[in-house]
């Protein structure tokens, strides 16, 4: 009698360890996340597993994207330094569970914005830095030029995890086609497969496609087709419940737009101060007290811009001049073109 | 519950009806009708059908290719004795997971596209895209899934008949000779008087696109599933082969000695003296070969077979977000199918135990 006791004693006791590990009471009055970032002395950042021009690492373990800048920007403005970030690299499976069970606290890593995402798991997306769609990549040989040359038959490789399963299969289905659906749970397995002639085809957003193509063993041989599938557009997350943070999360990300707006740049940020213009002087704080909401100092804006740079910066550096994808598209702003409209800081 | 205050503060609800909602994902390769348009409960089985097969297949192979291995190291032909030994210790030093890539990217780059297979055995095409074979239709199948049970139920009560004959009279009849005949010609007399027809479908090559290729018709093996499947039976086959090795060395010499010693055959003095002690020592260490097998076959995920986690714990679970109740489904699958393996190897165990009389 007493041995099983005992025996239930230590699997209570075990079972008590295991939900108090997370334990992170989300009572404190002002932003916790914000508090525990200061504390820790950097920011918990949860990246892709490699996306050249989102969010990649070097030989030396640095990255860079314009993913990884969107938490260098958050660092930037809480901590006074775009370094003190440590990076999670994160499948697409694991990379909701790790944010809303504390692991890191800012998501960047090329996830697209859905409905059922936002209101659905505990998240909150804080804004767009990325407007992408899902499109295919063929073998130029195969002479396909559109996806309606798609026939039944064939098969499609992919990820899982992603809106992408779901976008092929509405696709396919509106179509009438049969296809088969190869998914791996890594993109470095996704592109293996195909590169080696196990599918047809390899869909998911085109920018990623434009990014993987480069790491195959011979990119001139494959194309990436016009059509675009899907609606997808990418953006940083958070865990919902800590609005301070979300706050500071969605204006680091827009001070980077803005800046790129009012041409203010990590090289100029410094002689901004004294511009005519009192919307580019709220710009690099040195008007008004558009930190203090945040628990901030003043020069939150402005160090991002100065470390950081603005978004045009970013694009330019991890994706335009890496060839991934030169022309910026709908990521141009709303005054040249494109749909990166973000509202004012003030 | 911390748990429940964590995922209450954070918006997370908890429950299980998302598994009649649609899960609007397809899936490669599927033992059950299936489709997107089905739920996620359908989903979960389409997952664990699939583990269940390579995990059962996988356990069929390991176990034949695991006796001959076994049976090969203790071969006194030189050739034969050291080929099964470094087999064994090449193929169980390797970590699986690296086995599954080789077999699944190293090897299926060696495979020809579809258009350059060559024919093999006049029905089947072994491509980068999968083996492509020829597939029974079937007419009146039921009738003769019939005969094959009611087969089975005659060489059942045929088997007992004989035990009895020897027991009293000392006769022994060709018991498996018969048997066999026995299978083959009551299946066989359906399709002269049951009315049931089997045709066969091979498959046909179709062009995609310019140099894209594929097969229509036939059955479809995705090389996912063959890459999985030999690298579960080729890993988990070594340690069985030892397993067979240590129960027949088990076995004192002076039992061979004495048996043959009495006029019994080399073979009936394996099948009846040597096999039935050895098997006690091999089961218990094997059945935790098959559980360990059924497990592994989980890393499955790495190389797009749809098993159980692929499709449940991966797919679904992302698509849902309901991370704790999709793992403890999960979880709680593994945990029945290898406590019902344990139970039926644990029921074989005790029949072949000495039983102190």
């Amino acid at each position: 009698m007493f041995k099983y006791l005992k025996q239930l004693t230590s699997l209570v006791a075990m079972v008590a360890v295991l939900f108090t590990f997370s334990t992170e009471s989300m009572a404190a009055k002002k932003s916790k996340t914000l508090k525990n970032t200061q504390k820790k002395g950097f920011v918990r950042c949860g990246v892709s597993q490699g996306l050249p021009g989102f969010s990649n690492a070097d030989a030396a373990g640095n990255w860079t994207g314009v993913d990884v800048d969107v938490c260098r920007a958050v660092a930037a403005a809480v901590l006074g330094d775009a370094n003190k970030v440590k990076f999670t690299p994160l499948s697409a499976k694991e990379r909701f569970t790790a944010l809303t069970s504390g692991e890191i606290d800012i998501l960047s890593r090329n996830t697209t914005w859905t409905l059922s995402r936002d209101a659905d798991i505990g998240l909150t997306f804080v804004g767009v830095n990325f407007y992408d769609g899902q499109g295919f990549m063929v073998r130029k040989s195969s002479g396909i030029t559109s996806t309606s040359q798609f026939k039944d038959g064939i098969s499609a490789c992919t990820n899982i995890g992603t809106t992408t399963e779901l976008n092929m299969r509405d696709f396919f289905n509106s179509k009438g086609i049969s296809y088969t659906p190869v998914a791996f749970e890594k993109a470095d397995e996704v592109v293996a497969a195909y590169d080696a002639g196990r599918c047809d085809t390899y869909t998911t957003d085109k920018s990623g496609l434009a990014a993987q193509r480069t790491k195959m063993s011979n990119p001139d041989e494959h194309i990436v087709l016009p059509e675009t599938i899907s609606k997808e557009p990418l953006g940083p997350v958070v865990r919902q419940g800590d609005s301070v943070w979300e706050d500071i999360v969605r204006w680091s990300l827009n001070t980077m737009i803005e800046a790129e707006e009012y041409g203010v740049t990590s090289a100029n940020a410094d002689m901004m101060k004294t511009s005519e213009n009192p919307q580019i002087k709220r710009l690099v704080g040195a008007e008004g007290e558009m930190g203090a909401a945040f628990g901030l100092d003043n020069e939150w804006n402005l160090r991002i811009i100065k470390q950081v740079g603005n978004y045009g910066e970013s694009y330019k550096r991890n994706i335009a001049d890496t060839g991934i994808l030169p022309d910026r598209g709908p990521n141009e702003l709303w005054t040249k073109g494109g749909i990166l409209y973000v509202p004012p800081s003030r | 519950m911390n748990a429940q205050v964590n995922m209450d503060n954070r918006g997370i609800e908890f429950g299980f009806g998302f598994l009649s909602q649609e899960a609007s994902f397809d899936i490669q390769f599927s033992l059950i009708d299936y489709d997107g348009s089905r739920s996620y409960a359908r989903a979960y089985l389409v997952g664990l059908l699939n583990t269940l097969l390579v995990s059962f297949i996988g356990i069929i192979l390991c176990t034949i290719l695991g006796v001959i291995i076994g049976v090969a190291r203790l071969s006194p032909n030189y050739l034969i004795n050291k080929t099964a030994s470094f087999y064994v210790e090449f193929f169980r030093n390797v970590p699986l997971l690296l086995q599954i890539f080789f077999w699944y990217f190293a090897a299926l780059r060696a495979l020809p596209m579809p258009e350059d297979a060559p024919l093999i055995f006049g029905s089947s095409y072994m491509t980068i895209k999968g083996l492509y074979t020829i597939a029974p239709v079937w007419n009146n199948f039921d009738v003769f899934f019939i005969a094959l049970i009611i087969a089975l139920i005659v060489i059942y009560f045929f088997n007992k008949f004989a035990k009895r004959k020897q027991e009293e009279e000392g006769k022994q009849y060709p018991k498996f000779f018969i048997s066999l005949g026995i299978f083959i010609v009551i299946p066989a007399l359906t399709f002269i008087v049951g009315g049931v027809d089997l045709s066969w479908s091979f498959p046909e090559l179709k062009q995609l696109a310019k140099t894209s290729f594929t097969y229509e018709g036939g059955l479809g093996i995705p090389p996912e599933l063959i890459a999985l499947t030999l690298a579960l039976t080729l890993y988990t086959a070594t340690f069985i082969a030892e397993n067979v090795r240590a129960g027949i060395q088990g076995v004192g010499k002076g039992q061979k000695e004495a048996a043959a010693s009495i006029g019994l055959t080399p073979s009936q003095v394996l099948k009846l003296v040597i096999m039935p002690q050895a098997l006690r020592i091999i089961i218990p260490p094997t059945t935790n070969q098959y559980l360990n097998l059924t497990k592994n076959s989980s890393l499955a995920a790495a190389i797009a077979y749809p098993d159980l986690v692929l499709v449940f714990a991966g797919t679904a679970m992302m698509q849902t977000g309901r991370a704790i109740e999709i793992v403890a489904i999960t979880m709680a699958t593994y945990l029945s199918i290898s406590l019902t393996i344990s139970v039926f190897m644990n029921w074989y165990n005790k029949r072949i135990a000495i039983q102190e009389k």
